[in-house]
């Protein structure tokens, strides 16, 4: 396949294995590339990316906006804090005047889930979804799955285990689809009150025990407590949290096998990860954000692609 | 695809790499500040051929070889029915300052060749840069690039098709004619 099967990159839901496999190939190439003296390819030179930022974000827009100029695109950023979100203005009407500014692509991050997709029926430019609420996050599964990838060469039968906080967490959703899609085995671990109800619909192993949940998985894909997105308290307190889930030295040095470390990041240091965990060799934290930039600009470039001149 | 002539084959298709190798022996020397780069994906089969050669006839083992792909340099992008998939690129030196042979089989529009020279500069900036290739169609150019060191010329119009193969990868050396193409280039 030299093309995806979509125009938008909405979540992982909605793209096929061969798509995530055209991805990679072509990330390996962008991975060559910004590892070169001069970083930047001129493909995007007359491609317009509006990255549209209605949550917070570092890694994901800094590594977005990179990916965009590492290809060439212009870029105009927004941020609804300092934009007229403030006075009053809809989700679509932001959207149409920014598009007849003439752009082309629109990366946007949203706090309501089907943000993106909303978008997409209404209007013509490509859409990347760069986390939308609790729903999907598809460029973190990919870069996950990617690093993943780089480190055994394979995910047909790789035991992944996510830990943490999976009721609020898009990543956690997006990697399951993305990861299973790949054909990995995947697990579930975290309290029970941050488990959502029937996940073992969507084929995942549910395991309520840290050591347990570490013993089975190669790789361990450690998510943060979203306490901005709770509304209730699902843990009595952060340090019991810690007590019962947090992943330390010891714990990884009782096991008779190397377990891989990922976190998507921000880390919460000492609470869900110790600090020699997320720094030691085991942990490919840094390579993540990396390859994260690689594989934005394959999903970047073989969109633009879609749209012809 | 049928009807294909064989324009160039044999005996004749080796002088005529020899005849390449010897006239860039006769400028470059010792090739101690000239490197060879073959251009993805045919190209680097050319090039790999010449560089086998050059080691052969002048003694020397290191002449620096890379091969370059110049997919994300192309002015067609967007402007072609699927993206084109990029090959490897792996040129483990800098160009900086030296004598760069650029190296592909056949120079048809000369769009490849445009891409290569920008995709060159991003290793460095060469102090020369010549083309050599197997096969100029020289009725086809788009653009106004010419080969430094030429095998032969093929007089075509734009719908033919020329191809060349390799005893490496195909059945043998030989350069293809096709009255009708099955793609551009």
């Amino acid at each position: 396949m030299s093309e995806l099967s979509t125009k938008h990159l909405l979540g992982i839901k909605h793209i096929l294995k061969e798509d995530i496999e055209l991805i990679f190939e072509t990330a390996d190439k962008f991975k060559e590339v910004i590892n070169r003296p001069i970083k930047k390819v001129p493909s995007l030179r007359d491609v317009t990316v509006a990255n549209l930022f209605f949550e917070n974000s570092t890694r994901t827009r800094i590594s977005f906006e990179l990916a965009e100029k590492r290809l060439s695109a212009d870029t105009v950023n927004f941020s609804a804090s300092s934009s007229s979100v403030k006075k009053g203005e809809t989700l679509l009407d932001t959207v149409n005047n920014i598009l007849s500014m003439k752009v082309d692509m629109v990366v946007i991050r949203h706090p309501a889930p089907g943000a993106p997709l909303y978008l997409s029926r209404h209007i013509e430019a490509n859409i990347i979804n760069a986390g939308d609420g609790t729903h999907e996050h598809p460029t973190q599964a990919l870069l996950d799955a990617f690093s993943i990838r780089e480190k055994y060469g394979d995910l047909e039968g790789r035991k992944v285990c996510i830990f943490g906080d999976i009721q609020h967490s898009r990543v956690a959703l997006s990697n399951i689809l993305c990861l299973t899609k790949l054909g990995a085995q995947v697990a579930v671990c975290g309290p029970p009150t941050l488990i959502p109800k029937h996940i073992d619909s969507l084929g995942v192993k549910v395991e309520y025990d840290v050591r347990k949940a570490l013993q089975w998985c190669d790789v361990a894909n450690v998510l943060r407590i979203q306490l901005e997105r709770q509304d209730i308290k699902y843990i009595p307190s952060i340090r019991e949290y810690t007590n019962y889930f947090g992943i330390n030295k010891a714990m990884l040095d009782g096991l008779d096998k190397e377990v891989l470390i990922m976190h998507p990041g921000p880390i919460n240091r000492g609470v869900e990860l110790s600090s020699d965990v997320a720094d030691s060799d085991h942990s490919i934290i840094l390579n993540q954000v990396e390859n994260g930039v690689a594989v934005r600009m394959a999903i970047l470039y073989l969109l633009a692609s879609k749209n012809k001149v | 695809m049928e009807n294909g002539r064989v324009i160039l084959s044999g005996k004749r298709f080796l002088l005529s790499i020899d005849r390449l190798c010897h006239q860039i022996i006769e400028n470059h020397g010792d090739f101690d500040n000239s490197c060879l780069v073959g251009v993805q994906p045919r190209g680097i089969r050319f090039a790999s051929r010449i560089h086998k050669r050059l080691c052969e006839i002048t003694g020397n083992q290191a002449i620096d070889f890379g091969v370059l792909d110049v997919t994300f340099y192309r002015d067609d992008f967007r402007r072609r029915e699927s993206p084109l998939s990029a090959q490897t690129t792996e040129i483990n030196f800098l160009v900086e300052g030296k004598n760069v042979l650029l190296i592909d089989d056949v120079l048809y529009s000369g769009r490849t060749i445009r891409a290569a020279l920008d995709a060159l500069q991003h290793y460095g900036r060469p102090k020369k840069v010549e083309l050599v290739t197997l096969v100029d169609r020289r009725f086809n150019r788009h653009l106004p690039i010419q080969a430094d060191y030429l095998g032969i010329t093929v007089d075509a119009v734009d719908d033919a098709y020329v191809k060349v193969e390799w005893q490496e990868y195909e059945e043998a050396d030989r350069i293809l004619f096709f009255p009708k193409s099955k793609s551009n280039e």
